[in-house]
């Protein structure tokens, strides 16, 4: 099941309204922009270009801040962090492709923060799924997913996006 | 030798590192493309990531060294890893059995990662033989014979200047008879891969049959820097004048020391690398140290990265398993 490119393009428009809406528009001028390697980087790419942002995208591969590295170990081909702007005293705005575990989102908080220390974090995520193992919530929300337990869903991308709902085994 | 085995697991991951020689071209790239990932740790406000939480990195050096046994120090504070410093002295000639005494001490202390530095080529290998089975050994030099993250982290400075290492010439000035960095800097642009490879030395200072490692000897600097792309220069041992295999260093200078003016036979966009310390004045000049086309400082600092990222491969490496988001 795949969910087509132009509804997908809507989502991220509404979600920039939703996001001015939210911030106001003095926020939404200075605030940083972030989005996590991969899915998060092409949709905060999109939202950063319809909200006019001026500060540089920042780019975070949290494969260093995860939590199950004693588990799983060395992702092969992590990918560098890029925060070129200031995040001290900044209002972030943290932009994932899923939210699941809220486990990506904590590792994402504890690499900004070792960046500096921004006056807020908000967050965004395309799709909202079940299943959080953290007190973790996004602040702006494309999609709610149900999902059966055997289901799993991808962003795929960049050109065109697509939500994939794939079974797991 | 069986070294090239002993450094990978059963699934061929890196567990130890101890030579450059038996790795693939894909194992280097994948340390220098997560290297690159470390950089941007040296920007943060906090420069330290929690990969190695908990971990224990032991630097057991046998021979005296202040860039490499700082900078693994270094990597191993940014990846949160405690560190422990064994200084031993050389004088004490700590060796065979003493030596495996010692690490089963170090190991009943619960440590994850010996860092080896020794004057007897084979010391890391050795050890590397002995250890528990959760412990990695990283070769820092040993002897003669090898020092791999040396050679990794040139390998990365010149990746970031020259992006593509097959159309490159390189050409490699000075002790190669001695220089384990040479010996681990051969093995790894042949494995890359690169269009020329060059040794330039005194025919004293050559290893006999070193054209069967796929380079090119030269004699004569002018002629063996012509159109390089890269020069390192090794650092000239000065113990070796009393082997009589120089004359003098003002000689050596004369002949194979690299000077501003003969740096313009190479390339225009040419760098300049030496893992250090360098004798100014002996292996090149002091214009060239501090040149334009010097790169030696980055090397130092590239060397945090790349150590950094041969400590979280070799230590994360728990069997394959789905990961959650």
């Amino acid at each position: 099941m795949k969910t087509e490119h132009n509804d997908i393009e809507e989502m991220i428009s509404q979600m920039a309204v939703k996001l001015r809406e939210k911030l106001g528009d003095d926020v939404v001028k200075t605030a940083v922009m972030i989005g996590i390697h991969t899915g998060g980087v092409w949709l905060a790419e999109r939202l950063q270009k319809q909200l006019g942002m001026t500060q540089p995208l920042g780019q975070l591969d949290i494969s260093f801040y995860r939590d199950d590295f004693s588990r799983i170990g060395m992702h092969p081909q992590v990918k560098p962090s890029k925060l070129d702007a200031p995040i001290d005293d900044a209002h972030v705005i943290l932009v994932d492709d899923i939210l699941h575990t809220g486990r990506t989102i904590r590792a994402a908080m504890n690499e900004i923060f070792d960046y500096g220390r921004p006056a807020s974090i908000t967050l965004v995520v395309l799709g909202e799924r079940s299943g959080r193992e953290l007190p973790i919530q996004a602040d702006v929300v494309g999609e709610h997913i149900e999902l059966g337990s055997h289901e799993h869903v991808k962003l795929t991308g960049p050109d065109p996006l697509q939500l994939e709902v794939v079974e797991t085994l | 030798m069986k070294q090239q085995n002993l450094q990978l697991d059963e699934q061929g991951r890196l567990r130890h590192l101890l030579t450059i020689e038996g790795l693939k071209r894909q194992q280097i790239i994948d340390i220098l493309d997560t290297a690159e990932s470390f950089i941007s740790v040296g920007d943060q406000q906090v420069r330290k990531v929690p990969l190695l939480r908990g971990k224990t990195v032991v630097n057991l050096f046998f021979e005296a060294s202040t860039r490499t046994l700082t900078t693994f120090e270094l990597a191993a504070k940014r990846l949160s890893a405690d560190v422990l410093k064994v200084n031993v002295s050389t004088s004490s000639a700590v060796k065979g059995e003493s030596l495996l005494d010692m690490l089963r001490n170090l190991e009943a202390m619960q440590c994850d990662m010996f860092v080896v530095r020794h004057n007897d080529s084979g010391a890391a290998h050795l050890i590397a033989q002995h250890v528990a089975p959760h412990i990695s050994v990283l070769n820092a030099g040993d002897g003669r014979h090898a020092h791999p993250t040396q050679a990794l982290l040139d390998m990365f400075t010149i990746r970031r200047h020259k992006k593509e290492f097959a159309p490159l010439t390189v050409a490699i000035v000075g002790d190669i008879m001695h220089s384990r960095v040479a010996r681990s800097q051969i093995h790894a642009l042949t494995t890359l891969g690169i269009s020329e490879l060059r040794v330039i030395a005194p025919k004293t200072l050559i290893p006999a049959q070193v054209e069967s490692l796929g380079v090119h000897v030269f004699h004569d600097l002018k002629a063996g820097i012509k159109d390089a792309d890269v020069i390192i220069m090794l650092r000239l041992q000065k113990e070796r004048m009393l082997g009589a295999l120089l004359p003098s260093e003002q000689e050596y200078f004369r002949t194979f020391g690299l000077t501003e003016e003969k740096l313009k036979l190479a390339k225009p966009d040419a760098i300049v690398m030496h893992p250090g310390p360098i004798n100014r004045g002996v292996e090149m000049d002091s214009e060239v140290v501090d040149g334009p086309q010097s790169v030696i400082l980055e090397q130092v600092s590239n060397g945090i990265a790349v150590r950094m990222a041969v400590m979280s491969m070799v230590l994360g490496r728990p069997p394959a398993e789905e990961s959650g988001g």
